[in-house]
């Protein structure tokens, strides 16, 4: 659905994508991961046509995306960070233009749009102004106009950014079930952990403009960070037993022997057995799966969060209801 | 399949919509001219032979659609800010379409408030001549598909910067509106503010108009006039659908 090959984009003395590579077969739901400005956005953005590259090629839906650019819209649906409907517009209003835009007949189009509204639970703000709606009624609306020629392939650009908590949720199963009903192949960029850990089968980790991971958010946390036990004991003296009689790598800091390890729930009641016929009482225990922060920070050295953390901030602060 | 006409017609349909939707937001840009027209008209000298009107209605209609339509790139530049401009650039339509399909759209507030204006204008004692007014709003309405399509590529170009656009906007409207005599005839001015009047295109359509609306179909200000709007509206549209072309 999409290749791309040393696909690169720098703006005047900022070089935003260094040489991306990768393969996006049909049916895939995968996540652009990474920090702002890491050149997840701007990666989209030529994927779409909206930019050309400086260098490399892209694929996409079978057609290049600098000489094909017609063919290629006519296959994708984009959703922008922005509000695709125009604020002075009512929302069905925008959805049949859209479906105009993308060559469908005036009748077909106002089924569609009619079709959408349903699905997305719209019927009560479609015929109001856009600029009434609330924040989530927005994102709703826009993914139902990036939909209205059911496309093959979705982008969406930081679907979730400014939704509260429930809203995101929403949005999520919003683009789950679209996923389960039409295999739609859908590519999206977030700086949300959770959200790409959460919907995303495949997680590209994109730093500085380069990809510096590419795998299942299950592989990339088994590969890069494991899983990890945590025994607490009650005397420094049974840790330094247990330490000693656990022969896997660990850390002992005072009356607590962290284990790292691949599939550590399945490992913990053998190692507590093995303890319990050593005669080393353990006090607690804990289980612990790493986070894709944890695999970004390994990457890196840096953690996702402190980056995002002003967008976070910026996102609690308009928070929307639906 | 689709082609230039129709993606235009898509975009002009979608432009239009929101007037057709609250008609009276086309009286909104009006406000301007009206007041000329309430407060400027009554101090007009009498002229022999008919009323004052006669001279000032058809700058008034200029200047209705010259404040109209060079705000219309304002749209744009809020489209721009939103999300909206970026979500029909992935779309299939043609680039030139999403210009001229906005840029057409222009001339239905102007023919609108042309026809507003003349029928308030009427009971005071404007006397239009109808073949001479039509085809005067053919050459008004060829003159604003030129300048919608500048306002629209004056908002491509300041983009993320509003300010550039109302600064442009503003330091242009007012000299070319008083150069090209809408208020006050400039033939008796000093002769250098005379021959800038020359150099600017609008005077000539404004001349026209006044002809024109007088029944004075015939005459060398229409053909002027004609080619002036002729100007506007091809510059407008190269400037415009290059600049189109160019936006991401």
């Amino acid at each position: 659905m999409i290749e791309t090959h040393e696909l690169t984009k720098h703006f005047k003395d900022v070089h935003a994508v260094e040489g991306i590579s990768l393969t996006v077969a049909p049916g895939e739901l995968v996540a652009l991961l990474g920090p702002n400005g890491a050149g997840k956005s701007t990666t989209l953005r030529m994927l779409t046509t909206l930019i050309p590259p400086t260098a490399g090629t892209a694929r996409v839906a079978g057609f290049d995306v600098v000489a094909q650019q017609r063919q290629v819209r006519q296959r994708i649906g984009y959703i922008g960070q922005g509000n695709g409907a125009g604020h002075s517009q009512r929302g069905r209003d925008e959805l049949i233009s859209q479906g105009r835009a993308y060559g469908l007949k005036a009748s077909e189009a106002r089924k569609r749009a009619a079709e959408l509204v349903d699905s997305l639970g719209l019927a009560e703000v479609a015929d109001r102004t856009v600029s009434t709606l609330s924040g989530g009624q927005r994102r709703r609306l826009d993914i139902a106009m990036g939909l209205i020629h059911a496309p093959g392939l979705l982008f969406l650009d930081e679907p979730s950014t400014g939704l509260d908590p429930q809203n995101r949720a929403n949005l999520q199963e919003h683009i789950l079930a679209l996923r389960a009903r039409r295999e739609t192949t859908i590519v999206l960029t977030t700086h949300y952990l959770d959200e790409a850990d959460s919907m995303a089968e495949r997680v590209i980790v994109i730093d500085h403009g380069r990809i510096i991971a590419d795998d299942t958010p299950a592989r990339l946390k088994a590969k890069h960070v494991g899983d990890r036990i945590t025994l607490g004991f009650d005397h420094e003296a049974d840790a330094a037993r247990a330490a000693a009689e656990i022969a896997r790598p660990l850390e002992r800091h005072g009356t607590t022997v962290r284990i790292s390890v691949a599939g550590a729930s399945r490992l913990v009641p053998g190692i507590l057995e093995d303890l319990r016929v050593a005669g080393v009482p353990v006090a607690e225990v804990a289980v612990t799966r790493p986070t894709l922060d944890d695999v970004f920070l390994t990457l890196t050295g840096r953690s996702l969060r402190e980056g995002g953390a002003a967008v976070e901030s910026a996102g609690e602060r308009e928070l929307v209801e639906v | 399949m689709p082609n230039l006409v129709t993606d235009t017609g898509v975009v002009f349909s979608r432009e239009l919509r929101p007037m057709l939707r609250n008609p009276f937001t086309i009286v909104f840009s009006m406000v301007q001219p009206l007041v000329f027209l309430a407060l400027f008209a009554p101090l007009l000298p009498k002229v022999e032979g008919g009323s004052a009107l006669q001279w000032f209605v058809p700058g008034i209609i200029v200047m209705s659609c010259l404040f109209g339509t060079s705000m219309t790139g304002s749209n744009l530049l809020f489209e721009i800010q939103t999300g909206s401009h970026e979500r029909m650039l992935v779309t299939p339509l043609r680039r030139p379409a999403l210009l001229i399909g906005r840029a057409l759209k222009e001339i239905v507030p102007v023919l609108a408030q042309a026809a507003l204006i003349v029928a308030i204008c009427l009971p005071f004692g404007f006397q239009p001549h109808l073949g001479g007014a039509l085809l005067g709003l053919v050459i008004l309405s060829v003159f604003c598909l030129g300048l919608g399509a500048l306002s629209y590529s004056l908002a491509l170009a300041a983009k993320n910067q509003e300010w550039l656009f109302w600064t442009v906007q503003q330091t242009l409207l007012f000299p070319l509106l008083l150069l090209a005599g809408m208020l006050l005839p400039v033939d008796n001015g000093p002769g250098w503010l005379h021959a800038l009047s020359r150099w600017n295109p609008l005077t000539y359509v404004v001349d026209a108009e006044r002809a024109l609306f007088n029944g004075d179909v015939w005459a060398s200000t229409t053909v002027t006039g004609a080619i002036a709007a002729l100007g506007v509206g091809a510059l407008g549209l190269w400037v415009g659908t290059r600049a189109m072309k160019r936006s991401d």
